[in-house]
């Protein structure tokens, strides 16, 4: 035996008694239950073998035992790997965005994926991941200060890069997903105003469908001077005031243009739906109304495994990628369903706490991207299956049938773990 | 506040949303429930009783008969046996592999009508063993039926509605595979006979075995039966008619100018209602359409023929209301009326002595009634304005109008006008003498028998009538239509009916009366011969009567077309009817035996055949 195989020998050691093993063990658990899930929500009447790749619990099985590969590399590398090759990874990960507009394979409408026979790559799952190495490595750098205009801007180009690449494929649902970061900036010094405009932009937007834009000016208007009026007088706000106004004003007005213009149909129908400004069960509507139909079913304590009745058959389209929760809801109740919001709600609270405790900045950084990025897509995606947000198809990390999303998710994760684990070596 | 803590708190707010969403969802909330349970529970339409329709007698017209849809379910269906299944309802391998795969290209989670009425054999052999194949029920349903094989014309027929009923139906009553009555009682009176569809939910095993009613028949609903009619049909009289129209076409309608309940209404050739039942219907609909005969058209309401001779009663009524002539007022026929080179031949065979009106009217002289009717006209300064009264005069008893009755179909017929002549010959440049066949009934003008016999009952009721009308009870309750209790009144005065009527009661009494051989023995009737030529081919063979004189029951008018003239076929079928439903039978057996026996077909054949060449 050579001193290389000692040294690998060491060095896993070292990580089997260093990683969180918590974490790991939430991964197992999503993984194998997830699985279960798209099983039960694709099986028919006709059983056939848990390998059979032609059926997606087979196709999936598979990508979880390749995503084993994927673990075992990614905790081999050494975290300083990630720190310095975290340019070049966010470099590619650009390019194979921009690849898809020459190369891409069109499947339901968006050019998101490569095809490379009959499997399909999705790279924006994995430009999540490479934006968070680049922004951990930006923020991380010694002389870099977000309360500077210039370093803000840069962040926010880093971000907002691989965002504006994936919006046309059309992908608008994966392109929010980097509204993540804001979170993460905000962490590290971002001023709170812009966590708040962002807010503010959502509300309006939402607001500027159900009512004319005119209206909202104008109640804001009144609102705003009033405000001017009884403000404390030691308040230095005015000046921000006159900056949100002008912001409001600004902001309705392309939402306005950006209504009826840029978005679609289909993302005009949803919200409509949504809001309540429409109702159309059967049109639109019908998969979230399914959806929330079979999570009703489920009562409180469910179906049981492969019992539910609304999730097989095609009652729900989308049911084992962006729909799949409504499986746990109707198969395992309401003690299943909010079990697994509470789990994963832990989850990503580890992540979090895991990424206070770091450290090196660059880590700590990176950690607080992947709880908001995996954050963000619970929100979305629950809010959407249980019906309180729009259908806006982005996966549920773990759970939705899907290769590219169950690699980049694991590979987010495990490079984290691989980061922790050097947590106490670090002076 | 630390900026390490604004993730935490909105990881943890989002949670607590997401679970008192749930919980409302899941726990509060049972709406979707419903919905859900959709699996285990079978939705069966109740279908309500279409309402039964009677004759005015109450005899049983039309009723119900149950029948047996087999109803599949895509989804639910699991491996069975085939050939067992096949062998219980008849039906080949071949037959079933397609109809699974309509069933299931129509859909997945929706039934569908696997086999149209089963017999009832094949219903009775299959519930027994509908266990052994889950994926399939039967649904059942009601369809008509007609004991008596009579009136297609007059009930109409139903059909399950179609999908362009479905997308214009504005209440939204009707759903996939309901019934809706097509033409005749069937339709203007769908929605009394209608009732509304119940709903019964039952909870299934995965067998698809009934296990009990669901949730207690919480969600049921009860179906509403539809009303019964009580039609204004004597069937008795209607048998009749249509054994005496047997190889013969025409329309007849006989009216109660007391009440203008229509008694009668024939159109023939007919068809058995029978033959528009079910499954069956389709193929004997087209094979109804296609036929030489054309049994679908009712020609009792919608054929419109010139009137004939009965309209002379209408011209004479017209100059004695505009005083033009009087009761004894006397024309000369010289073998016809003639005006420059115009000759209306007539065949009265009065040509001696001058006519009155009674001799007028029971000789049918044409050249009287063209002299009152150019009179009439002459009356006036200008023929338009003349002819404009004349018209008015027609128009006030029913004629080239729609009579608005409860019946789906109709026709105007065609009193000419004013504007009519105009354009044809220019404004100002034409004379009654350019239209003077209007006076014998024959010309432009056209009615449809049921305007024709509403014609003669408002004759009988000296001046008015009632809008005719067929259905008198609904659920046994009259109907008390306004519509149809008004007396309309004709624009003739009452005193000029009396010796109109005398002339018609001539046409059978009088030694020279054009339907003596007619006469029914013991009851005096009033009537008037036709005889209308008709440009294809054989003159129509037309008459009208009314009786008894002095109370008149019942007003009739017969069309038979290609009749040769009108004593031939058409008076001996008016009065027989009369008699039958006066006196309740039929005193002169061998005649009633001559008309039923007698048949005008080869003459159609011939018609046919000229046309065609």
């Amino acid at each position: 035996m050579n001193t290389k195989n000692k040294h690998i020998v060491s060095r896993s050691k070292n990580i089997i008694t260093n990683i969180d093993w918590l974490l790991v063990l939430l991964f197992v658990l999503f993984v194998i239950t997830g699985w279960l899930n798209i099983y039960s929500a694709i099986l028919n009447s006709e059983h056939l073998s848990v390998f059979d790749v032609s059926q997606k619990y087979g196709k999936q099985l598979m990508l979880i035992v390749t995503s084993l590969v994927l673990i075992f590399i990614t905790l081999m590398l050494d975290g300083k790997f990630y720190e310095r090759f975290s340019s070049v990874i966010y470099v590619i990960s650009i390019l194979s965005l921009v690849g898809l507009f020459i190369f891409g394979k069109e499947v339901a409408g968006a050019t998101s994926w490569y095809g490379i026979g009959s499997f399909s790559l999705q790279p924006s799952e994995f430009a999540k991941f490479a934006t968070a190495l680049a922004i951990a490595k930006y923020l991380s750098m010694p002389n870099i200060n977000l309360k500077k205009v210039k370093d803000q801007f840069i962040a926010f180009a880093i971000i907002l890069l691989p965002a504006i690449i994936i919006i046309p494929q059309p992908d608008p649902g994966s392109a929010l997903v980097y509204a993540a970061f804001l979170f993460v900036m905000y962490r590290e010094g971002l001023n709170g105003h812009y966590i708040f405009l962002g807010f503010l932009t959502a509300t309006l937007f939402i607001l500027s469908i159900i009512v004319d834009y005119k209206i909202i000016i104008g109640i804001t208007t009144v609102f705003l001077i009033l405000y001017a009026i009884y403000r404390n007088k030691k308040s230095k706000s005015i000046s921000h005031l006159a900056y949100y106004f002008g912001y409001i004003v600004f902001f309705l007005t392309i939402a306005d243009y950006v209504y009826d213009n840029v978005l679609e149909d289909r993302h005009r129908n949803r919200l409509e739906v949504l809001l309540g400004i429409k109702h159309d069960p059967s049109g639109v509507g019908y998969n979230q109304h399914q959806s929330m139909v079979a999570i009703g079913s489920g009562g409180l304590i469910g179906k049981g495994f492969l019992q539910g009745t609304q999730t097989k058959g095609d009652f729900v389209p989308e049911q084992s990628t962006d729909f799949i929760f409504c499986t746990v809801g109707e198969e395992w109740g309401f003690f299943g369903s909010s079990l697994f919001v509470i789990l994963f709600a832990a989850f990503i609270a580890r992540i979090l706490y895991k990424s206070e405790q770091q450290k090196l900045k660059f880590s700590r950084i990176y950690g607080y991207s992947v709880a908001m990025i995996f954050f963000f897509h619970f929100a979305i995606n629950i809010a959407m299956v249980i019906g309180i947000a729009p259908v806006i198809g982005i996966p549920l990390p773990f759970y939705s049938y899907g290769g590219s999303s169950l690699w980049g998710f694991t590979v987010l994760l495990f490079v984290f773990i691989r980061l922790d684990s050097e947590n106490h070596s670090v002076l | 506040m630390d900026r390490k803590f604004l993730a935490f708190v909105l990881l943890f707010s989002l949670t607590l949303t997401f679970i008192v969403r749930l919980f409302f969802l899941q726990i509060i909330n049972d709406s979707y429930k419903f919905e859900s349970e959709k699996n285990a529970r079978q939705k069966i339409i109740q279908y309500p009783n279409r309402g039964y329709v009677y004759d005015r007698n109450n005899v049983l017209l039309v009723t119900n008969q149950p029948a047996y849809d087999l109803m599949i379910l895509p989804r639910n269906v699991k491996d069975i046996d085939t050939a067992e299944f096949c062998r219980l309802i008849d039906i080949t391998k071949e037959s079933y592999i397609k109809r699974i795969k309509k069933a299931k290209s129509y859909s997945w989670r929706k039934p569908s009508i696997f086999v149209r009425e089963l017999s009832k054999e094949n219903f009775a052999f299959f519930q027994e063993k509908m266990f052994k194949f889950p994926g399939f029920f039967i649904q059942k349903k009601s369809l008509r039926k007609y004991p008596i094989n009579s009136s297609p014309n007059v009930l109409g027929y139903v059909s399950e509605v179609s999908t362009w009923i479905l997308k214009h139906d504005k209440t939204g009553h009707y759903k996939m595979g309901d019934q809706i009555g097509f033409a005749g009682i069937e339709k203007s009176y769908e929605e009394e006979l209608r009732g509304r569809a119940g709903v019964k939910y039952f909870v299934v095993d995965v067998h698809n075995r009934i296990q009990g009613s669901y949730h207690e028949g919480m969600y049921d609903t009860i179906p509403t039966n539809g009303k019964d009619i009580t039609s204004t049909i004597d069937i008795n009289l209607q048998l009749l008619g249509e054994r005496l129209m047997s190889n013969k076409r025409g329309g007849i309608v006989a009216i109660d100018p007391q009440s203008g309940e229509i008694l009668a209404s024939i159109s023939a050739p007919g068809y058995d209602p029978n033959l528009l039942v079910g499954r069956k219907r389709s193929r004997n609909y087209s094979k109804l359409l296609d036929s030489v005969g054309k049994p679908l058209y009712d020609r009792g309401l919608l054929a419109q023929y010139p009137p004939g001779s009965p309209f002379k009663v209408v011209n004479a009524l017209v100059a004695l209301q505009e005083g033009v002539i009087t009761t004894e007022s006397k024309y000369t026929c010289h073998h016809g009326f003639h005006w420059g080179s115009l000759w209306v031949r007539c065949h009265c065979g009065q040509f001696s002595k001058p006519h009155d009106l009674h001799s007028a009217i029971l000789r049918s002289c044409n050249n009287y009634f063209s002299r009152t009717y150019k009179a009439s006209i002459d009356h006036y300064k200008t023929s338009e304005e003349g002819f404009k009264v004349w018209s008015d005069h027609v128009k006030s008893f029913g004629l080239g109008k729609f009579l608005n009755n409860d019946l789906p179909t109709g026709r105007k017929g065609l009193v000419p006008s004013v504007e009519m002549y105009d354009k044809q010959y220019g404004k100002g440049r034409w004379k009654p003498t350019y239209n003077i066949s209007n006076a014998i009934g024959q010309g432009e003008i056209l009615v449809t028998p049921i305007q024709l016999a509403n014609m003669t009952a408002a004759i009988a009721n000296h001046g008015y009538y009632y809008t005719p009308h067929i259905v008198k009870k609904i659920n046994n309750i009259d109907i008390n239509n306004s519509d149809f209790t008004k007396k309309r009144f004709t624009t003739i005065d009452k005193k000029h009916f009396q010796p109109v009527i005398d002339g018609m009661v001539a046409v059978f009494e009088s030694e020279r009366g054009t339907a003596r051989a007619s006469r029914v023995p013991g009851i005096i009737l009033a009537g008037k011969t036709g005889t209308a030529q008709n440009p294809h081919g054989q003159d129509h063979s037309i008459f009208i009567a009314f009786g008894p004189v002095d109370n008149p029951k019942i007003a009739i008018a017969v069309f038979v077309e290609n009749g040769y003239w009108g004593s031939r076929w058409a008076a001996p079928i008016a009065t027989l009817m009369i008699e039958k439903y006066l006196k309740g039978e039929i005193s002169r057996k061998k005649l009633e035996e001559r008309i039923v026996n007698g048949s005008l077909l080869d003459e159609y054949q011939k018609q046919a055949h000229s046309e065609s060449k």
